[in-house]
């Protein structure tokens, strides 16, 4: 895939030929509105990678994610699937609705956090490391039985003050590049960046199997990387700060398709 | 990481031309990266692919350093007759990464 990378500026401008034929006819489930997914702004080659069950690399992820899944781990002898039995009906819908009020915790929580909550909590079981290939698969296998279902997070309620900050957050000029997450992916979103064309930075798609990485991520590693390349320090993955932005994000792509485990340059 | 995944069709006419599609996670290491303190990361590649039909070798690739992470093989073969199809992928520490296929010809 890293032949791929060299190809990326000729596949940009085809996708956005493509992209202009499209517009014109049928509607694309990729695009609500103004809200585009970042599928929209693969080349053709990534999007019949992602399409592809089978040469999609995030699968491996998910194949993983359903033995863990199955797996007996901790004191209490059971696993996830001895609460939620199978996940193709128990989880159908999950993911559209995180990060979402914790009213125990009093602030949001994300899937990664409610995945290592079930592990501590129920299955008396050490939690993952953020990042770790077993969480990325758990949370892939989750969100994959949510897959073509519009993201529907909750901003109201107590939900409302962690999603203003997530704005405030989102808005808010950093590093010494000096550019908030908005400058790139709301003003100027569709042009050019050297040699990329400059995506929403919709989540819908998330966890990523992406190129660049050469690995699947999650949403806090992406922010982390966007925060790196304006030059300003990130914040930790899994922090306060990155679970409001992630809540702020998903709804800037509301009704956006679930599309994980999706593949990104 | 996950046990290799292939794609071979489960039956086929005799003579028939068949896709068979490969996918493994492998780190894919170059041998180029340099860690934080500046030492190489040495290289750590599947540097042989080799596909057997019923015991004969109708298909073998060499690798190197230039094959991304998690690679992704399709190739085409004969079905000639029923049988097992034999996948192996050899890695620089000496790994064998192998799995097996049947395939029904009629």
């Amino acid at each position: 895939m890293r032949g791929h990378l060299c190809r990326l500026s000729l596949g940009v401008c085809a996708a956005l030929l493509a992209l202009h034929v499209a517009s014109a006819g049928e509607p694309s489930p990729y695009v609500v509105e103004d809200r585009r997914s970042g599928y929209t702004y693969l080349s053709e080659d990534n999007q019949q990678l992602q399409d592809d069950d089978f040469a999609n690399p995030g699968l491996l992820w998910v194949e993983r994610g359903r033995e863990l899944w199955q797996q007996i781990e901790g004191t209490a002898g059971t696993s996830c699937a001895g609460c939620h039995g199978d996940a193709a009906t128990s989880m159908r819908g999950v993911r559209t609705r995180y990060p979402r009020f914790d009213p125990q915790g009093g602030k949001l929580i994300n899937l990664e956090q409610q995945i290592n909550r079930c592990r501590a909590e129920r299955m008396h079981a050490p939690s993952y490391p953020y990042e770790s290939d077993a969480l990325l698969s758990l949370i892939t296998f989750v969100a994959l039985q949510s897959r073509g279902l519009p993201i529907d997070v909750r901003i109201d309620g107590p939900a409302q003050p962690f999603f203003a900050a997530g704005k405030v957050l989102y808005e808010q000029r950093r590093g010494q590049l000096d550019l908030a997450c908005s400058h790139c992916h709301e003003r100027y979103a569709g042009q050019r960046l050297r040699g990329d064309v400059i995506s929403q930075g919709q989540i819908n798609g998330f966890p990523i199997y992406r190129h660049t990485w050469q690995t699947l991520g999650s949403t806090h590693r992406m922010f982390a990387w966007c925060n790196t390349s304006v030059r300003a320090a990130p914040y930790p993955p899994g922090s306060d700060a990155y679970v409001n932005l992630e809540l702020f994000v998903a709804w800037r792509g509301r009704g956006l398709p679930v599309e994980a485990p999706a593949v990104r340059r | 990481m996950a046990e290799p995944r292939v794609r071979v069709p489960s039956t086929a006419r005799q003579g028939e031309v068949i896709e068979i599609k490969t996918l493994l996670s492998h780190p894919m290491e170059t041998g180029h990266r340099r860690d934080v303190y500046g030492k190489l990361i040495p290289r750590q590649i599947i540097h042989t692919f080799t596909c057997t039909y019923n015991g004969t070798e109708v298909f073998r690739a060499d690798w190197y350093p230039a094959v991304a992470a998690n690679p992704y093989l399709a190739f085409f073969t004969v079905a000639t007759e029923s049988g097992r199809l034999r996948f192996e992928w050899i890695d620089d520490e000496g790994t064998v990464y192998a799995t097996e296929a049947e395939i029904t010809v009629v």
